[in-house]
């Protein structure tokens, strides 16, 4: 049972993916996109980490989504179907090649790490025991974060407030 | 929480659960709870939301002095269904260049995840249709996924004032969410949970038997409650903050192509997603079931945490019909220069107020007075300099 659900997840997850990638429509890809992280979130409810699952769709169903479709329309040229230009055939050549070489890389390294394989009742960690941590040994790293996002967020407001040069001098 | 210290009404939905669940094989027990129990949440809040409309209808004319739908039934009971009858009866119709899919997927996906907030509020003592460890980060979660079918939504319709009015909407959603976010915090704070049913439990003492320990009886709690509800407002798309929808000037903003019973499917999403976000201030802020004084236990749970939930969105009924709605920019300004510095100072209010809670008698009159003079001045504050340096309009982008 447990693992007829992992098999589900990992496929919706792969397959979303895939397919994301293979689509030539930039909106359904974005859309698909959420859909594998929807799939995340299920592998991560799946593993016992509801924290972990509730927080992954919070922020990257919920705002990244936003984000990256947001992007998409503000960078689109022409509203609709957004068809990219089939580049030449050594570059495709070329991005597979180089995402083989990364995924070896990784194989490699995962295959031969010295991770035990023995499987030990997961542990179930409660929400306190979460915050525990982020607030006692690992609130550098918290911290460090979270003036990490506040430079991004002050950085978006400058951007952002200073209106273009053409509307300054044209229109008033 | 026994036989002997619960009265029997208290446990009487769980035995009608168990009642008919009893009639079926033991291994089908637990499934067929669930499913009792998601039935129960439809049929419940399905009929909420019918009468909900009747009972906006009514309360509407009422208040602008006509007396509202009063010829299906007696005194228009009948009218809900009535309009159900009508919207299942009208043609569905599908612009021929929209996204077939997404059009049909975007009111099933809004309907869908807000029906997902439903399972982690605590309707009673004993009915928690899901007691999860981060239950309000569950109950965020689904309601931050209703986004993404608004999206869906304007953007298969293959009209762009629907795309312009979907990203109108997602703005101010995307904007609200913040300072909801940020008024929960120090509930959870002061619980020290995440999970709904902690929180109630946390709000469950009385002072002399009469003052309900609810956190909206605290300085901070009564100022995040009050930004909760503004922000629920928001985020349920209801007025003043109707931007996203509002008939009289955009047609429909994003719904302008639908038609039928999908239509239908926006405004049920939109009053569940209403019903759960104030379920969820009742639960947060109101104490959910438990009752306001220490006598009144004997009236079930489920009773109190209906009472309130009804109070709340009567509550919201009546905002609609006295305020007029905001402009955008008066509403990003609300939500980005008001709300949002007001509830981090709420926030650290809640954090000062935790450190007093060992405090002696006299200094409890301090902690007091404190917290409502930092959030006071903030208000004033905050409200003063939002109100200045925006006089006469300023016109950016258009030629004056």
């Amino acid at each position: 049972m447990m693992n007829l659900a992992f098999a589900f997840i990992a496929f919706l997850l792969l397959a979303s993916a895939a397919t994301a990638m293979a689509l030539r429509n930039i909106i359904h890809s974005a859309l698909l996109l959420v859909v594998s992280w929807f799939a995340l979130a299920m592998f991560y409810l799946w593993a016992g980490a509801e924290f972990a699952a509730f927080a992954q769709v919070l922020i990257y169903a919920g705002a990244i989504s936003m984000v990256v479709l947001f992007a998409v329309l503000l960078t689109q040229r022409t509203l609709g179907d957004f068809t990219l230009v089939s580049e030449s055939r050594r570059r495709a050549l070329a991005a597979v090649l180089a995402g083989a070489a990364v995924a070896a890389a990784i194989g490699y390294a995962v295959l031969h790490s010295s991770l035990a394989v023995a499987s030990t009742p997961a542990p179930t960690v409660t929400v306190r025991e979460l915050g525990e941590q982020l607030m006692g040994p690992q609130a550098a790293a918290l911290l460090v974060v979270g003036a990490i996002l506040t430079v991004a967020l002050v950085g978006a407001v400058v951007i952002a407030a200073q209106p273009p040069k053409s509307d300054r001098e044209g229109t008033r | 929480m026994t036989w002997t210290t619960d009265s029997y009404l208290e446990w009487a939905p769980l035995l009608l659960r168990d009642w008919v669940s009893g009639f079926f094989p033991t291994a089908l027990r637990g499934v067929l709870n669930d499913l009792i129990a998601i039935i129960a949440i439809l049929a419940v809040f399905g009929l909420l939301f019918a009468f909900l409309t009747l009972a906006e209808r009514k309360i509407l004319g009422r208040i602008q002095n006509r007396p509202g739908p009063n010829r299906t039934g007696p005194f228009g009971m009948l009218q809900p269904f009535a309009d159900g009858i009508k919207m299942l009866t009208k043609e569905d119709i599908v612009p021929r260049a929209a996204d077939q899919l997404l059009h049909f997927l975007a009111p099933v996906a809004l309907v869908a995840f807000s029906l997902l907030t439903f399972a982690v509020i605590p309707y009673g003592r004993h009915l928690v249709p899901v007691d999860l460890d981060a239950g309000v980060l569950y109950f965020f979660a689904a309601s931050a996924s209703t986004e993404l079918a608004v999206f869906m939504a304007g953007w298969a319709s293959h009209n762009k004032y629907s795309l312009l009015a979907a990203m109108r909407a997602l703005a101010q959603l995307i904007s609200y969410e913040l300072p909801l976010l940020l008024s929960i915090v120090p509930v959870v704070l002061a619980a020290g949970s995440l999970s709904p049913s902690g929180i109630v439990a946390a709000q469950g003492a009385w002072t002399l038997g009469v003052l309900p320990h609810w956190y909206v009886f605290t300085p901070w709690g009564f100022a995040g409650f009050v930004i909760f509800l503004i922000s629920a407002l928001a985020e349920s798309n209801r007025s003043p903050f109707d931007l996203p929808e509002a008939e009289s000037e955009l047609v429909a903003g994003h719904l302008t192509e639908y038609s039928g019973f999908k239509y239908a499917l926006f405004f049920m999403a939109e009053y569940f997603g209403m019903c759960a976000l104030n379920g969820l201030g009742v639960t947060l802020f109101l104490g959910g079931w438990q009752a306001p004084c220490a006598g009144l236990d004997v009236i079930p749970s489920y009773v109190w945490f209906g009472a309130k939930l009804l109070g709340l969105l009567l509550g919201f009924i009546w905002i609609r019909a006295t305020l007029p709605r905001l402009r955008m920019d008066q509403l990003m300004r609300f939500a980005w220069k008001f709300l949002v510095p007001l509830s981090l100072a709420n926030l650290a209010v809640a954090a000062v107020w935790q450190l007093g809670a060992g405090w002696s008698e006299p200094l409890q009159l301090v902690r007091w007075a404190g917290a409502i003079a930092i959030l006071a001045t903030s208000f004033f504050l905050l409200g003063r300099k939002l109100s200045t340096g925006f006089g006469p309009r300023v016109y950016q982008y258009a030629p004056s």
